[in-house]
């Protein structure tokens, strides 16, 4: 038999075919190699800041990452109007996805020109020396955005960004619902608690609201509104104060209501609160102005029927409101071209003609102040048809909005937060006696990360 | 066997060899023991470049962390060697340990329950005169073919009581439904996903190993007398321990890696935090806290685990299917 064969002419043979071992594996590698080269260069066509363009017939390129609702429609118009600066922008993720992806491209050194950050995220890219320091540069521009929006991105009096749009909370509702069960709409946080229990009353089936712990930026907005400040600055410590009694307040609110299941408990987004909204067994929303394009987003069958409100106070004759949400844009520490890319944020969130184009194509609220008088000639958004006076309630939420200072470690105490309310709302705890713990843990993480806390 | 002649030899089985190795010797050398490596050289490398160095450099990252100087209200972070600390943090961290307890029930829910699911349908399909044999196989094996992720949203939408179909069941026979996502029972819920998935692939690779035992073995067995129930239990399943094992291994390396299941599920349910199992916690810190040494430590340490686990598994077959034989 042949088998026996093969295993003796296996152990024969003991000289090295060297030239076609040495091409078989040069080529091996090569293959490699060009595989990677080419998939890096790919990559890096958009996110590496553009070489210095030396002679003047090369227009500079300037790369920006964003996730606005169509931002390259906005960024086409400065590029037909400014053919030396090019702006080409990448979509790649959102939110603290692109925080992310925007530490690692730091590592990397291949951090775009400019990039869009939350306002609560800019603390960890300053930290982490992704974002130039542009105070100087903002002084000009200063009057076209509200103060409270430069709060958001001033630190110590350095500001490191520049606010695009703000995030006001109001409150969203249900007309032709609270027609039917015959609800007046709520006032002040008392009236708020009495229609919840109403609406429970008249449809078993219905919920005026649904608290969900999981929105916790909308618990945060909920406490600027009471006069919280979670994070506050002492010189050059920082001072934790989640556990204060303007939060404890909201807390024990919430807390009460969920107790009594006069409010749901179902996570914002998920299927069960996308289904309560088309089919009217939720009844209002506490949401900044984007909730308008969320609620036509997710059940446009019920266009008309909504209306905008200001949200609840706490007292007769209050009024202030909060941020949820809400994005500016910063330029990063290492961009070979500075002044490119401050002249285009600039045009980009103060010009009349950008926050126009930001209102009607990507559907944001401007923090710009011309922005804002702009909106109020706007059409009103679908699902509010009928109402004439939303982008007048929206510029009054913006002017009356207060937030407080962002630490470093926000995301971390979101998560903490996110989950003791869902441990607490699972146990059936009140949500204020989870308050304490999560006040330690944040200024633990603080200080574990080398920040001085104050006590 | 070098020096054997041309044309005639006393083996028979050496002219057919010798025969070739005459003219042929030269050129069976120089080919000889280049080509193997040439084609392990692409495995080699991509190994080495996917596997090796990208462990190697999470090794080395898990021995550094991103620390705050240079003063200032939000300072400079910088990276620098720390040593052991991300494990010794990672070691004292209540929500991991939470996180490990609750996979290790999980793993007790999960392994036995797969692994007996598994074995029965195996044996069962391959008593020899049963009917439709590919068709159950299929239907079995159905479930493994849908991505983790599906199957969870898949078993998402049947626990949400809003459009739960047993729900509507349970509406129709007048009793209330289980609730599926409370915290008493979000537990079994996610290990359902879990055994529904896997059961079809473990079922698989113990039906093979029985298709190979030697048919020799059935017939001595009936000869002395047993029905298929006494084959089963000692014939089939002593012959499948090397396969018991490797389905073993799998299990609890699935239970040490359980990701998809619990993440699906986890914007369904308050019951579920963030940081349920080892791998989400894993997950959180990197990806959401940008914490990547935490998460580089917490990962080799799992990492370590499972080697552990696997050993472990490997030396109790090896020591059943050697020591407990006819050896």
């Amino acid at each position: 038999m042949s088998k026996s064969a093969i295993p003796q002419r296996a152990v024969h043979g003991r000289w090295v075919r060297r030239r076609s071992f040495g091409v078989g594996t040069l080529s091996v590698v090569a293959a490699l190699v060009l595989a990677a080269c080419g998939g890096s260069s790919e990559e890096g066509g958009t996110a590496t800041t553009s070489p210095d363009s030396g002679g003047s017939g090369e227009p500079v390129e300037l790369t920006f990452w964003s996730w606005m609702t169509n931002i390259k429609d906005v960024v086409a118009i400065w590029n037909n109007a400014n053919p030396d600066i090019h702006v080409t922008v990448d979509r790649l993720a959102e939110g603290d996805d692109l925080v992310t992806r925007i530490i690692t491209a730091n590592k990397a050194g291949n951090l775009p020109d400019l990039m869009q950050a939350e306002y609560q995220a800019l603390p960890v890219l300053v930290s982490n020396g992704i974002v130039a320091d542009l105070s100087q540069d903002v002084k000009p521009i200063r009057d076209s955005i509200s103060e409270g929006a430069w709060n958001q991105v001033t630190w110590n009096g350095k500001t490191f960004a520049v606010p695009g749009d703000i995030a006001p909370l109001m409150m969203f509702y249900r007309e032709d619902r609270f027609a039917e069960l015959g609800l007046t709409v709520p006032t002040t946080w008392k009236e708020f608690a009495e229609t919840a229990r109403s609406v429970r009353a008249a449809d078993p089936s219905s919920y005026l609201t649904s608290f969900s712990p999981g929105d916790t930026g909308w618990f945060a907005g909920l406490s600027q509104q009471a006069g919280a400040d979670w994070w506050s600055t002492e010189g050059e410590s920082w001072k934790v104060n989640i556990d204060s009694e303007p939060t404890q307040r909201v807390a024990t609110f919430w807390g009460d209501l969920v107790a009594e299941h006069a409010v749901a408990t179902n996570a914002t987004y998920s299927a069960e609160w996308n289904a309560a909204l088309n089919d009217g067994t939720q009844l209002a929303w506490v949401s900044p102005v984007w909730g308008a394009g969320v609620i036509a987003g997710i059940a446009p069958d019920t266009a008309g029927l909504w209306r905008a409100a200001p949200m609840p106070q706490w007292s007769t004759g209050q009024d202030v409101t909060g941020y949820w949400g809400g994005s500016s844009a910063a330029i990063s520490a290492h961009t070979k071209h500075y002044k490119e890319s401050m002249k285009f944020l600039t045009w980009l969130f103060t010009s009349t003609e950008a926050t126009k184009a930001l209102v009607d194509i990507s559907g944001l609220y401007p923090a710009a102040v011309s922005g804002q008088e702009y909106a109020l000639q706007t059409v009103t958004p679908a699902i509010l048809k009928g109402q004439d006076d939303f982008y007048r309630l929206a510029a009054h939420a913006a002017s009356v909005a207060r937030g407080f200072t962002w630490s470093p470690n926000v995301t971390a105490t979101y998560s903490t937060l996110h989950d003791a309310f869902s441990a607490a709302i699972e146990a059936g705890t009140p949500l204020v006696d989870a308050l304490p713990a999560i006040e330690s843990s944040s200024q633990a993480d603080l200080e574990a990360q080398g920040y001085q806390v104050a006590k | 066997m070098a020096t054997a002649t041309k044309g005639g030899g006393r083996e028979p089985a050496a002219p057919a060899a010798t025969a070739e190795a005459g003219p042929r010797r030269n050129a069976r050398r120089r080919r000889g023991s280049g080509a193997p490596y040439v084609l392990l050289a692409p495995a080699v490398l991509l190994l080495l470049a996917f596997l090796l160095l990208p462990v190697g450099y999470a090794g080395w990252l898990s021995l550094r962390a991103n620390r705050v100087t240079g003063g200032g209200l939000l300072g400079r972070r910088e990276e620098g060697f720390v040593g052991f600390e991300n494990y010794a943090s990672a070691l004292t961290n209540r929500d991991l340990w939470d996180a490990m307890r609750r996979m290790a029930a999980y793993g007790l829910v999960v392994v036995p329950i797969m692994f007996s699911l598994a074995l029965v349908f195996a044996l069962l399909l391959d008593v020899p005169r049963v009917r439709l044999r590919s068709t159950a196989r299929v239907i079995i094996f159905l479930p493994y073919a849908v991505p983790g992720v599906i199957a969870s949203l898949l078993w998402g939408f049947i626990y949400m009581p809003k459009v739960s179909p047993i729900d509507r069941v349970f509406e129709w026979l007048g009793t209330t439904p289980p609730d599926f996502l409370g915290s008493g029972s979000v537990l079994f819920s996610v290990a359902n996903v879990a055994i529904w998935g896997g059961t079809g692939f473990n079922m698989l690779i113990l039906y093979t190993a029985l298709r190979s035992i030697p048919l020799e073995l059935y017939d001595a067995a009936r000869i002395d007398g047993c029905g298929e129930l006494r084959i089963a239990w000692h014939v089939k399943i002593p012959m499948l321990v090397p396969a018991l094992g490797l389905t073993m291994i799998f299990a609890l390396i699935a239970m040490i890696q359980v990701y998809n299941e619990p993440q699906a599920l986890s914007s369904l349910t308050t019951a579920i935090s963030s940081t349920w199992v080892p791998m989400m916690k894993i997950y959180v810190d990197a990806f959401v806290l940008n914490n990547v040494y935490a998460a580089a430590a917490t990962s080799i340490m799992l990492a370590l685990l499972t080697l552990a686990v696997s050993l472990g598994v490997l030396s109790l077959v090896n020591r059943k299917a050697n020591g407990g034989g006819t050896r």
